[in-house]
């Protein structure tokens, strides 16, 4: 049975210029233990789409449905939402620079996530807590449990959130962006650091960003989103070697060093469209280069991709244009190689 | 940390010699007549002179200055022109009037400034948050001599008129008169400076706490499903008081030095009345005692607050 499904999630803003629907019904699962990553340019409503199920995003009108282990987040109370937050989901967001609170210890701020699910005595807590920074590979954590966040390299800050967000083994950890403030190198690690705790916990994890070569090393799973609509959805594997979307292969082609050609990037020409408009019934059609008539006609559904059940996508082109890529896209077999390091 | 207080105490010093000068330049620009005063209408010019060498004021201008700072360094800042009281004795009975002002006050502003501040920022935009910042703009805008001669017409002579005599007309009554006279007698004052200095703290508080509320890190306290509650006290407040604390050391400091207005109108004997009436009459030393005393309050109290600073924000500790 699926940990999280999400069916058909709306999310609007009322603001001065009009309602902006950030996320046009939205559908996706999580397995236990699987992560899922959720790719898409800035503003194609990823980040909303998955904050709005913790129902932490102010002002917005939420519709649908997301069932979690039996519980549909969105019509839970706000108490039932405060149980699940932090016990049951944990989150990480983007930049760790900002998302500790500067005036207290790292060693305080996880403790009282423990303390404030579990009725355990401090000192206890304050040992898992070194427990969970050690987990982390934070050096000494001992000695630097009572450090200010300040202290802590942005790296290490991030891998503080991830030991604070696990303290309480959640079923699911939200990573929202969780690389894209830090610099490669260490962006790897943190990865790494989550892989491991992932596969120590057993933990789901739903990954947001907008970097292929992140999903490439850790997604089992892979959702497309453009302007607040998810366009293709499919196991990783699918996703490099058979997409089907042309978004998808926009996004795949305008990667550094993975393009067409080597020494030139191949962006995807235009700009993702305002979110206050109608869109067209394919809300990919302004910036597409296979572009027909029935486009502009008629929404393409999510439908399967011949012949794979579970690789969908929302695109009126051949089904069996998936499989044409396989051969051609071997240009992109030097992304899938850091998925294997 | 040492080097920086030791650099902030030097600098005070300075700061309070400067001060020193400037009053004694003032004053000596304005012809004096001091003796005239004292001597009365049918003075002839050979009393003039006598009380004027009595009081050292036919001495050069430096002779004087030079003699007020070597007994200033010993505790002595001289004794008044008119009764021959000793300067420090007069500001001695001075000073606790003004604390009770200034402290009282302070604990009404804070409670009330923070309260509506962080009320206003959590609901920004309601019902209630319009109505602080009505609130607020009345009295900000609200002279305090007036606010304090209205809360005389209504809660003193309108009162007293219709049979309640709640609150005295002004005047002070020291702790050893009991508590409750010595409340009632500040309740008033305390209003009108309080109320003026919470609508500058709603304000404050108002915006530091938005600022804050927008902080990552309260998005992340609520995704650890802490209640409202905490993320608003502990979280938010915790941060947004930071520049609220700074202000309110300044502010305090200020008006430990004496508060003018407010003690004039509800003829409070404190340091700000006691200067008031010293500027009237030219009485030199205690001009100079209270001025070198208030400017003190704020020497010190900007350098508590760096010291306060630093205990609140750990980023500022280490650096």
């Amino acid at each position: 049975m699926a940990l999280l499904e999400v069916d058909d999630l709306h999310v609007s803003f009322d603001t001065a210029d009009g309602v902006v629907r950030a996320v046009r019904g939205v559908s996706f699962t999580v397995e236990p233990g699987q992560t899922l990553g959720i790719v898409g340019e800035s503003g194609s409503g990823k980040s909303v789409a998955t904050q709005s199920l913790t129902r932490l995003v102010a002002g917005a009108k939420i519709t649908g449905s997301a069932m979690f282990d039996g519980l549909d987040l969105l019509h839970a109370s706000q108490r039932e939402m405060r149980r699940i937050r932090g016990r049951r989901i944990g989150m990480i967001f983007q930049d760790p620079l900002s998302s500790l609170h500067p005036c207290y210890t790292v060693g305080w701020q996880i403790i009282e996530m423990i303390r404030a699910h579990e009725s355990v005595p401090r000192r206890r807590a304050r040992q898992r807590a070194i427990e969970l920074l050690d987990l982390v590979r934070i050096p000494n954590a001992r000695a630097r449990i009572d450090d200010f966040p300040h202290q802590f390299s942005g790296g290490m800050r991030q891998r503080v959130m991830i030991a604070m967000a696990m303290a309480l083994n959640p079923a699911l950890l939200i990573a929202d962006e969780p690389t894209t403030a830090l610099d490669v190198t260490v962006q790897a690690q943190v990865l790494k650091v989550m892989q491991d705790v992932q596969a120590d916990t057993g933990t789901a994890i739903i990954l947001i960003t907008h970097d292929l070569g992140v999903i490439a090393d850790v997604a089992d799973e892979v959702v497309v989103m453009y302007a607040g609509q998810v366009m293709e959805r499919a196991r990783r594997r699918e996703i490099f070697y058979q997409f089907h979307h042309p978004y998808t292969e926009g996004l795949l082609a305008s990667l550094p060093g993975h393009g067409g050609t080597r020494d030139r990037l191949t962006p995807i020409p235009g700009n993702p469209p305002s979110l206050l408009a109608k869109l067209d019934p394919c809300p990919f059609v302004p910036r597409c280069p296979y572009v027909f008539d029935k486009c502009r006609r008629e929404v393409p559904p999510l439908a399967p991709v011949h012949p794979d059940e579970r690789h969908l996508s929302a695109c009126w082109l051949e089904p069996d244009r998936a499989l044409q890529f396989e051969w051609e896209s071997s240009k992109f077999a030097q992304i899938s190689s850091t998925a294997h390091r | 940390m040492f080097r920086f207080l030791i650099l902030r105490i030097l600098q005070g010093i300075l700061v309070l010699w400067l001060i020193t000068v400037a009053v004694f330049a003032l004053f000596f620009v304005v012809p004096s007549n001091v003796a005239r005063t004292l001597a009365g209408r049918q003075a002839t010019p050979r009393t003039i002179h006598l009380i004027n060498h009595r009081l050292g004021l036919d001495q050069p201008i430096l002779k004087q200055y030079w003699d007020f700072i070597s007994k200033a360094f010993h505790g002595d800042l001289g004794y008044d022109y008119y009764h021959q009281i000793p300067v420090t004795h007069i500001m001695a009975q001075a000073l606790p009037i003004t604390l009770s002002l200034a402290i009282g006050a302070a604990v009404i502003w804070m409670a009330l400034g923070v309260f509506n501040g962080v009320v206003s920022a959590i609901h920004p935009r309601s019902v209630a948050d319009r109505s602080m910042t009505v609130f607020a703009l009345f009295f900000y805008s609200m002279p305090s001599f007036f606010l304090g001669l209205m809360l005389l017409f209504f809660l003193y002579y309108k009162l007293t008129l219709a049979g309640y005599k709640w609150f005295p007309a002004g005047g002070y009554a020291p702790l050893s008169q009991g508590v409750g006279q010595w409340f009632l007698h500040m309740v008033l004052p305390w209003l009108t400076l309080a109320l003026v200095l919470a609508a500058t703290y709603t304000r404050l508080t108002r915006s530091s706490m938005l600022d804050v509320l927008g902080e990552d890190y309260i998005k992340t306290a609520r995704s650890k499903g802490l209640n409202e509650r905490r993320v608003t006290y502990r979280h938010a407040l915790r941060s947004a008081l930071t520049p609220v604390v700074t202000q309110f050391g300044i502010d305090l400091g200020q008006l430990i030095g004496g508060v003018v207005i407010t003690e004039t109108v509800f003829s409070l004997p404190g340091l700000g009345k006691t200067a008031i009436d010293a500027i009237t009459q030219q009485d030199l030393p205690v001009i100079i005692g209270i001025v070198l005393f208030a400017s003190a309050c704020v020497v010190v109290a900007n350098i508590l607050v760096d010291l306060l600073y630093a205990f609140l924000d750990p980023r500022v500790r280490l650096s």
